[in-house]
């Protein structure tokens, strides 16, 4: 599928944009400026190949906590995301009441999710059976990590999904680790997409890495799905390259050669070297783009120090929405 | 009015309440086809079709996770868990899910949905079709508890349920389903408002509290006494969370004694709050200690017949509660 060099370039930012903004998370993590971060080092390229393919504003998203990425791909500003780390009242996925990286954007269709992990799954199917009840062409694109798939809400939300032939596509970021716990002893399957041949739909698997090919196998999705031809699984493969969070040490379960090895296909190289090689980006090019991150990093963590932190007492509502007339 | 069973009053409400709003739609096991084992949606598939009474798989999560899903997209479902022992399954979904989205996202997400569970013992049904588990959910801020105790409040309050913009656990008492009859306005609109509880017999000398199955046996044993020459005032408490403490405490400030009934077992029971609350903000009013008429504190209900009766809470049982706490 054909993706114009403008929007390969547009993603591509967006990819360098995510990841100097996670590391930078990092940074104010050890300066002891931020309480936690969870990072998505090393996921970018799947997940902002995967948003690129929905359409947004009018199809949904239902994500999990290390889609940083793929939340600036939906239009989350940096600004808005240090805010979150911050604890900010204005952060707009929770007014700071989830912490960092539970994400929410209502005006993007962009549904918040918790820390249970998996319990986003059934939401994005019953979000898909509501489109398909309405009869519109819209799709529903939900994210999990490969560990996650072990939980029974995932089964039960893709079962349900291809019984009903929802428009959905689970997309299952396999990271490779469920914090220190490897998939071999998640899944006696090669891949999380192996799944779906038991529950009935397409199983597909991508290389993670390769930000375009998980754009072609998200978009091919997406379009069975709007035509109303069922879900996907999707597996694309990647590294985490980071701890699981702030508070993770992973030299307790892997070793730094393996961590080094990973770091050699780091996707955001991976990407920059392609486009370069294909013609699509000068070095020149690329440095302009990482001297505007930084710019946009630091401008977004200067303004989120400077908007106020919530009152004690704002914590107490909202507990139930307004009542409606019952007459 | 008509004279219908609990079990028709809910039926009508759904009835009603699908024909007003498109955006409801009933899912649960057997709720299509067969008319749910209770016959709680009969003739609602024949009449709404397939598209709108779900015979979902066979998974308690998958009913409420669908469901939650479906509210956010801006649906109303109406979940329907066979039996409230099968709850389990679906906790994840209306603890960590439906009753804090609202507050998690700072008021961006509602999930507007009822879930439907019949629940209670007495009718043969061993361990796994006889627990009361309201208590798990009145812990919960976020989700709405009702549980009602006779057709015309079945039928207003999940109409009420049904058009609230927050989840709704609303348990039915499964023994009554065909038991309790009662008058119901015909071919006139009416909704019960979640929330308030309702003095149904007033009484002087002993405020008794209680919901769902027991209520009909409060009412019975308040007849009883009343031979006695004891004077007793049932309250209803129908809305569990968030409750009504003006009702709870003014009746206790009428009656300055106060028995509290409830099928669930004792130790943490719904009955400890209502005793909590009159012990905080009543206690001036007393004259008697808080008494707690509750299920034993054994895992569930047991099957055989004498062993289910030795559980069970009746008429007879409250009455003699009635008489020890109206003699101290």
């Amino acid at each position: 599928m054909s993706l114009s060099t403008e929007k390969k370039k547009e993603m591509f930012w967006v990819m360098l944009l995510s990841r100097r903004l996670d590391e930078r998370a990092w940074v104010l993590h050890r300066q002891g400026k931020i309480a936690f971060h969870i990072s998505g080092i090393g996921q970018e390229a799947a997940q902002v190949g995967a948003v690129y393919a929905i359409e947004k504003g009018k199809d949904w998203l239902v994500p999990y906590y290390r889609d940083l990425a793929m939340m600036i791909g939906m239009g989350m500003t940096p600004k808005e995301f240090v805010m979150s780390l911050l604890g900010k009242a204005q952060e707009p996925t929770s007014g700071a009441r989830q912490m960092p990286s539970h994400f929410s954007l209502r005006h993007a269709n962009v549904v918040s999710h918790s820390a249970p992990v998996a319990t986003q799954s059934p939401h994005a199917s019953g979000i898909g059976f509501g489109i398909k009840m309405d009869g519109k062409d819209e799709v529903v694109l939900t994210t999990i990590g490969e560990g996650s798939t072990s939980q029974g809400e995932w089964y039960e939300a893709v079962n349900f999904a291809a019984i009903h032939e929802l428009p959905v596509v689970f997309l299952v970021e396999n990271n490779q680790y469920a914090i220190s716990v490897p998939q071999e002893k998640q899944m006696a399957v090669k891949s999380a997409a192996d799944k779906a041949c038991g529950l009935g739909l397409r199983g597909i698997e991508v290389d993670g890495t390769q930000m375009f090919e998980v754009y072609d196998a998200v978009k091919e999705a997406v379009e069975i799905a709007r035509k109303g031809e069922g879900p996907s699984v999707i597996e694309a493969k990647m590294y985490r390259l980071t701890p699981h969070s702030s508070d993770d040490d992973d030299r307790s379960y892997r070793t730094r050669e393996e961590v080094e090895k990973h770091k050699k296909q780091d996707p955001l190289i991976v990407m920059k070297d392609q486009l370069i090689e294909q013609g699509l980006m000068t070095e020149e090019e690329y440095q302009k783009l990482e001297e505007k991150a930084k710019k946009v990093v630091d401008e977004a963590v200067e303004q989120a120090n400077q908007s106020p932190y919530p009152k004690g007492d704002e914590a107490a509502a909202p507990v139930y929405a307004q009542e409606v007339n019952h007459d | 009015m008509t004279e219908i069973t609990m079990v028709e009053a809910i039926r009508q409400a759904m009835d009603e309440e699908l024909a007003r709003d498109d955006r409801v739609f009933i899912i649960g096991e057997d709720v299509g086809v067969r008319g749910g084992v209770f016959r709680a949606t009969q003739g609602l598939f024949e009449k709404y079709g397939e598209e709108r009474v779900i015979d979902s798989p066979l998974a308690e999560l998958t009913i409420v996770g669908v469901g939650v899903g479906a509210a956010l997209y801006g649906k109303r479902p109406i979940c329907e868990i066979q039996f409230a022992d099968f709850i389990y399954p679906a906790f994840n979904q209306i603890v960590s899910e439906a009753s804090k989205m609202y507050y998690r996202s700072n008021g961006q997400w509602t999930v507007p949905m009822v879930i439907r569970a019949p629940y209670g013992g007495g009718i043969g049904g061993g361990l796994y079709h006889s627990q009361s588990v309201e208590a798990f959910f009145t812990h919960i801020p976020g989700l709405k508890v009702v549980i009602p105790s006779n057709p015309y409040d079945a039928k207003g309050l999940l109409k009420s349920a049904v058009r609230d913009p927050n989840p709704v656990m609303f348990f039915e008492p499964k023994k009554g389903y065909r038991l309790i009859k009662g008058e119901v306005p015909e071919n006139e609109e009416y909704t019960v408002p979640i929330g308030p509880a309702k003095i149904t017999r007033e009484g002087q000398d002993i405020s008794l509290f209680t919901y769902g199955m027991m209520h009909h046996y409060a009412l019975q044993a308040a007849e009883m006494v009343a031979e006695d020459g004891i004077d007793v005032e049932v309250v209803d408490l129908r809305t569990l969370y968030p409750v009504d403490r003006e009702t709870i405490l003014k009746s206790v400030q009428k009656t300055s004694k106060a028995l509290i009934v409830h099928e669930d077992n004792l130790t943490g029971g719904y009955g400890a709050e209502v005793a909590a609350t009159i012990a905080e903000w009543g206690f001036m009013n007393l004259d008697a200690p808080v008494r707690r008429l509750a299920g034993p504190d054994v895992p569930a209900v047991p099957f055989s017949h004498p062993m289910q009766e030795w559980f069970m809470i009746n008429a007879e049982k409250i009455a003699n509660a009635v008489r020890e706490l109206a003699a101290f």
